[in-house]
């Protein structure tokens, strides 16, 4: 890993429990500037957990957290906004910064919803909220952006720019990423680090290193393992959604 | 000027409404209507005590008031009773507490209908001062705090994560709720003041589309009742707490009116 200032957060063997169960004990990981940190796992493997112990929404946690910023951007997996408040997206995206109007466009431009700028909160849809979401959590240009699963409902090709949008902006801002994500094509091609929970940090790495760890076969199966080995040749070509290959 | 009791009542009243516009939008949005009322209730205990040390009633109210909300939390955190469940039984033992004090209290005349409905004609010079100088401070409080306080309201998480510290705008916000009442109480009455708080408010949903423009219509809708509100109770002689709600009521549903035309014009 980098040097010690390039550092944003760091957990030293944290966990969280909850009601007496270990939500997930245990992690360490790292994100630093400009890098993409990767947490896959099933469903209930405390990846949320591990992600909301970062932020410093869990408070009693075992272990320790270190946090070297306050800019941060959150795109939680759930959220319920309660849609009787009078929000549109333009209020929401001054939530938690007061961030410039040209800036507040140029987000929205991003992720494909401007023309939403001045409409109801409570009247998108699931897929336009979460390109919302995103673009409020990048528009006050984060040094650490912590992602949960942020494409969840958009459509196919919305997706993959999403994908690609998400890693442009670790580069342009040279911003550290936390993403949780179920698609292992994309932790493939766009992370630095992935860290492998169920319930525990069973192993982390490059991304190659964790697709050839038995235990990661284990947890996911042969097939997701065959996924992640295919990328360790450079890419050539990409697929259609009709899946028609297209030479790069 | 301020001899004339009318508008004493009058500027007093100006004055609450400035106030409960905005908080009360916090509380419609927050859904803290009951804990408005538990507030209120336990404001008798208050009263009584007041009366009973020669202190000042708003100062007294404020403060149990205060005490009561911190008894809440405390409870919330340490009990498994759903938060409605531990509203009532504050509410209820509060009240029952400060009506058996009153029982004790033979000494002095309580004027118990004016405690309950608000009465225009108890207010002194000394209560403009009050209701003007802490609810300018209130205010004051709530701008500083807005940020915090309204992302916190929208979302809980994204405010904690990105490091609003939403944990202190809610303690500094409970403890504006009791300086509300404690300013109100002798206007508009211990029984009211919640609807003081959520009426204005629920119309001003009725007829905007952003936070600001509720905050900003919920005040004049305040303003307006207690204008309205005031003046019928001098023509007809009645509560002064009743009528200002009852004109709030009145611009509610006026407001309905305003939905319809609007769920119309879009179909």
């Amino acid at each position: 890993m980098s040097s010690e200032n390039s550092t944003l957060v760091k957990l030293n063997n944290a966990g969280f429990k909850q009601n007496d169960k270990w939500l997930v004990e245990g992690v360490s990981l790292t994100v630093n500037k400009g890098k993409i940190v990767t947490l896959i796992g099933p469903n209930g493997s405390g990846k949320s957990t591990t992600a909301k112990i970062a932020l410093g929404i869990y408070k009693n946690i075992e272990g320790s957290v270190e946090k070297y910023t306050n800019k941060v951007g959150y795109v939680p997996q759930k959220i319920s906004i309660d849609w009787t408040l009078p929000l549109r997206v333009h209020d929401f995206m001054l939530l938690t910064e007061n961030i410039k109007d040209d800036a507040i466009d140029e987000a929205l431009n991003l992720t494909g919803v401007i023309h939403l700028k001045n409409k109801n909160l409570g009247n998108l849809s699931g897929g336009e909220f979460q390109r919302v979401l995103i673009a409020r959590a990048i528009s006050k240009k984060p040094e650490l952006l912590v992602l949960d699963e942020p494409v969840q409902g958009v459509d196919y090709t919305g997706e993959i720019a999403l994908y690609e949008l998400i890693k442009r902006i670790s580069d342009t801002l040279n911003c550290g990423i936390l993403l949780i994500s179920h698609d292992l094509h994309t932790v493939m091609t766009a992370t630095d680090h992935v860290v492998c929970l169920n319930g525990h940090v069973c192993c982390s790495g490059t991304p190659m290193d964790v697709a050839k760890n038995n235990e990661y076969k284990t947890l996911f199966g042969e097939q997701a393992s065959q996924i992640l080995s295919v990328y360790e040749h450079k890419h050539d070509h990409v697929h259609s959604d009709k899946g028609e290959i297209k030479k790069n | 000027m301020f001899d004339d009791f009318f508008i004493r009542a009058l500027i007093a009243g100006l004055g609450i409404a400035l106030v409960t516009g905005p908080l009360g939008c916090f509380v419609v949005w927050r859904r803290l209507s009951y804990f408005g009322d538990t507030l209120s209730h336990s404001a008798l205990l208050g009263v009584t005590i007041a009366y009973s040390f020669e202190i000042n009633i708003a100062l007294s109210v404020f403060l149990i008031s205060s005490v009561v909300a911190l008894i809440l939390i405390q409870l919330q955190k340490k009990t498994n009773l759903p938060g409605d469940a531990l509203l009532g039984l504050l509410a209820h033992s509060s009240l029952a507490v400060g009506l058996v004090v009153i029982g004790f209290l033979t000494f002095i005349r309580f004027d118990i209908m004016g405690l309950l409905f608000g009465d225009i004609l108890a207010v002194t010079t000394d209560d403009l001062l009050i209701i003007w100088t802490g609810g300018a401070l209130i205010l004051l409080v709530l701008k500083f705090i807005w940020k915090p306080l309204f992302a916190s309201t929208v979302n809980y998480e994204l405010a904690e994560a990105e490091g609003l510290n939403p944990d202190r705008a809610k303690a500094i916000f409970t403890i504006l709720m009791a300086a509300v009442i404690a300013i109100s109480i002798k206007m508009v009455g211990l029984l009211l003041i919640t609807g003081m708080l959520i009426i204005p408010a629920a119309m001003a949903r009725n007829l905007s589309d952003s936070p600001q423009k509720m905050v900003l219509f919920s005040i004049i809708g305040g303003l307006l009742s207690v204008l309205l509100g005031l003046f019928s109770s001098l023509e007809f002689n009645t509560s002064s707490g009743p009528s200002i709600i009852m004109a709030a009521l009145v611009l509610f549903i006026l407001s309905l009116l305003n939905i319809k035309q609007s769920i119309k014009l879009k179909n």
